[in-house]
């Protein structure tokens, strides 16, 4: 029983938290979220060169070998700077899929290329009917000669506009919620038939809707066993649920932090307003959450490699459900005790705020989970 | 005690509801059915057509131009405006210092803003917090020095709501530095086209710029502008607002908003049947509901209370703190009930300019703008904090 970390992950720690301080500055993060892009190649560039990017992945193919924690660490690093960069977009969720899922040729071809920074990857699963649900597929994919052709419409796929390889969920068979018939596609983002409607989100990153019209694949982009990939795809969620919890557990312990120290600086009736107890109180409260969240993030993290899916999964919808709540308490009381300064676009605090609240919805909000923890608890 | 309406009140609300039916803008109520601010043009053109029909000023006595209506008439107005997504009238004129100058202005001050604010002509705005007052406001700095018939005015006024679109600002500034603060402040009202007068943007959560901040560097106000007496600005400042936390409350928006979760739900897909047959989501909405149903029997409570000629205290503290509660846990639902969608946000300026529509269903372009901008909402006209500081303070006696 031991929740420290190791040497070699205190010096990871600090070198993505290095990262944040020297990149992430809310004036940088502005500037990068209003270009075009969304994020910065540079840094993209240098998270390769750092290792970062290989993180997950087996040093067969060129990766770092690293756990779920060394993942926990980074995320929480980068929660805390509001980093903008899709790795969990192109390595946890892409890359992901294309190691568990992957022939050696796929492997052997994305991989290397995800690592040395020069591929990037989305996964788009969710449809505009699909809600949180993994297994609501209504995007077909048809037997045509040799290879498939696909049809449908994926829906807020995060980074989905900047991809080079989309990881498509799609129907080969069965009824739009059958778990079985499920299969995963590898598919060029310039492929003809495949086009990209990109747009902001709240947070600050962008997301595409992406229409799939009478798209032709060869037989190799199917990732996975035909009709088998929803056990695949449940445990790649369960990996980025766990990155998002960490990222989410990094943003609130950041926002706790300006919160307080605002509540110190700012004074009003003669006294700073941390002096009065409701605020105290208040403030008690959102570092109580933002413990008990990092408590399953930790958790979590650790409970990723256990074997039997029934705990895992328990473990993965109790964290989220309990971490979607404490997102939604820091940020809003964030904002609140700033007062009217916590309602601009140029302070820090909003955004820490903003991104909360997207982190509640992301692969299943905190009712989702708590109904699904429920049931497995039963 | 009696819950029903009069024959009168039947008559009077097919009335409201055939007017709104047939003179409410199109474009004003679909914005507002979105929860997106009007624009100034439509503000403007939609109160101009309540003023031709009489109804621009419901709270004023009639001898200024109020409409006269019994406290059920101005409840059965503000749920049919509610729930017909009809906007209230821009609250800065009509709300805030049209009740201040017909109560405490001279004849002068009355017959020349009195009218302007019925028909629209001058945009107010409010001109209270400082950087260093906000829940403090009597600590305010920015300082009036009398100089002739004069006052010469230098500070800085902060989160000015659509300074940028105003003509005038009611401004509290500090007369006298001697004594009590609240008893150095008076009550000024100042042309923005006064030399001396900024107003630079502050953009919001939302990317909107509602915010402002307006500076005053030798701004030379007419002593005639000057609300009643000198240093008892703070009078006046706290009569209006307490008329801006009575109609903080919004309970007609907020049953309109109850149907948008209700029309949202029906049509999203949730699993193999639709969110609206999911039993916990309702059951959320619900428990809003109840809450609101609560809400709005305390208002009428009060109003009755009112009607029959008895004093409140602090209750109005009580309606905007269950007001805006409500109205931040409905727009919160509204995004919930969009599922991921709910996630794509850009104001909405930003798709006109490209000639776009949001992505997404079309219901989905409005409740994350709301959402944002309602974080506010327990913020202005007193935070909810402070809103509770006055009820234990003035109900309870703690
Ligand atoms: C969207 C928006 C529109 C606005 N429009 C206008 C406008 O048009 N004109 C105008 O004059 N002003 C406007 N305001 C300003 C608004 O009235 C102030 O923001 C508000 O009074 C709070 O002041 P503050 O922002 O300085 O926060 P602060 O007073 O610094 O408060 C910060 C936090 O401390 C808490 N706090 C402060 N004192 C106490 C206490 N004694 N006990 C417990 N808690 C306390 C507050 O509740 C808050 O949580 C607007 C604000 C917003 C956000």
């Amino acid at each position: 029983m031991d929740f420290e970390l190791s040497d070699e992950q205190n010096m990871l720690k600090d070198s993505v938290e290095r990262f944040v301080l020297d990149n992430y500055s809310m004036d940088a993060r502005a500037k990068l979220a209003n270009t075009e892009l969304g994020f910065s190649r540079d840094h993209w560039k240098t998270m390769a060169e750092l290792g970062w990017l290989g993180m997950p992945f087996a040093e067969e193919v060129g990766g770092f070998g690293g756990s779920a924690v060394d993942v926990m660490i980074m995320m929480e690093s980068m929660g805390r700077g509001l980093v903008l960069e899709p790795f969990l977009s192109t390595v946890i969720l892409g890359g992901g899929l294309v190691a568990e899922a992957g022939s050696p040729a796929q492997i052997e071809s994305i991989l290397p290329q995800v690592i040395e920074g020069n591929m990037m990857l989305a996964f788009a699963y969710a449809e505009p009917q699909s809600r949180f649900n993994l297994n609501d597929v209504q995007t077909a994919a048809s037997k045509s000669g040799d290879g498939y052709v696909l049809n449908g419409h994926k829906a807020v796929v995060y980074h989905g506009e900047t991809a080079d390889k989309i990881i498509v969920s799609a129907r080969t068979s069965g009824n739009s919620q059958d778990e079985a018939g499920i299969s995963l596609f590898v598919v060029d983002a310039k492929a003809n038939g495949l086009s990209r409607r990109g747009y902001r989100t709240v947070d600050g990153q962008r997301a595409a809707d992406i229409m799939l019209e009478n798209v032709t694949v060869a037989a190799d982009a199917l990732l996975g066993a035909e009709g088998g990939a929803y056990p695949t795809i449940e445990k790649i969620v369960e990996r980025a649920i766990a990155a998002l919890c960490a990222e989410a557990v990094g943003a609130m312990q950041a926002a706790n932090e300006i919160t307080n120290e605002y509540l110190k600086e700012r004074k009003q009736f003669g006294v700073p307003i941390g002096k009065f107890q409701v605020l105290q109180h208040r403030m008690v409260d959102m570092y109580m959450e933002a413990e008990q969240s990092k408590s399953m993030s930790d958790m979590v993290a650790m409970k990723l490699s256990m074997d039997d899916a029934k705990e895992r999964q328990k473990a993965v919808s109790a964290a989220k459900a309990q971490i979607g709540q404490a997102s939604k308490f820091v940020g809003q009381q964030s904002i609140q005790l700033h007062g009217g300064m916590g309602m601009t676009d140029e302070y820090s605090i909003g955004h820490y705020f903003k991104r909360l609240t997207t982190i509640e919805m992301l692969f299943g909000n905190t009712d989702y989970h708590f109904k699904k923890f429920a049931a497995l608890s039963s | 005690m009696d819950l029903s309406f009069s024959d009168d009140d039947l008559a009077f609300q097919s009335e409201v509801r055939e007017f709104l039916q047939t003179s409410l803008p199109k474009d004003v109520q679909e914005r507002t059915a979105r929860g997106l601010h009007p624009t100034k043009e439509a503000a403007v053109r939609w109160q101009k057509i309540l003023n031709e029909k009489g109804w621009m000023a419901p709270n004023w006595p009639v001898e200024y131009g109020g409409t006269g209506w019994t406290v059920a008439q101005k409840y059965i107005a503000g749920q049919e405006f509610g729930l017909a997504a009809a906007p209230v009238a821009t609250p800065f004129g009509v709300s805030m210092v049209g009740p201040v100058i017909y109560t405490f202005g001279n004849q002068e001050q009355k017959d020349k803003f009195l009218p302007r604010v019925l028909e629209s002509d001058d945009w107010w705005c409010q001109g209270y917090s400082e950087p260093g007052s906000g829940s403090d406001l009597a600590s305010l700095q920015t300082k009036a020095v009398r100089d002739g018939d004069d006052y010469v005015v230098n500070g800085q006024k902060i989160w000015t709501t659509f300074a940028q679109y105003a003509d005038m600002i009611f401004c509290l500034v500090r007369t006298d530095n001697s004594g009590k603060k609240q008893e150095g402040i008076s009550f000024l009202l100042i042309d923005m086209k006064t030399p001396g007068i900024t107003v630079k943007p502050i953009y919001g959560l939302d990317k909107e710029n509602s915010l402002n901040e307006v500076f005053f560097d030798d701004v030379r106000v007419p002593v005639a502008n000057r609300i009643g007496e000198e240093n008892k600005g703070w009078t006046y400042a706290k009569f209006l607002l307490g008329n801006e936390r009575t109609s903080i409350a919004r309970v007609g928006r907020s049953k309109r908003q109850v149907q948008r979760v209700r029309e949202i739900a029906a049509a999203e897909q949730c699993g193999a049947g639709k969110l609206i047959e999911d039993a916990d989501f309702m059951t959320k909405l619900g428990k809003i509901e109840v809450d609101l149903m609560a809400l709005e029997y305390t208002e009428l409570r009060y109003l009755s209370m009112l009607s029959a000629g008895k004093e409140l205290s602090a209750e109005p503290s009580l309606l905007k703190i269950k007001g805006t509660e409500i109205q931040q846990r409905l727009t919160e639902l509204l995004v919930e009930s969009l599922g991921m969608y709910g996630a794509a946000y850009e104001p909405s300026e930003a798709y006109d300019g490209r000639n776009e529509t949001a992505p997404g269903p079309d219901y989905a372009h409005g409740p994350m703008a709301e959402h944002l901008y309602l974080r506010a909402a327990s913020i202005y006209g007193g935070s909810n904090e402070i809103q509770r500081n006055i009820v234990s303070k003035m109900v309870l006696g703690l």
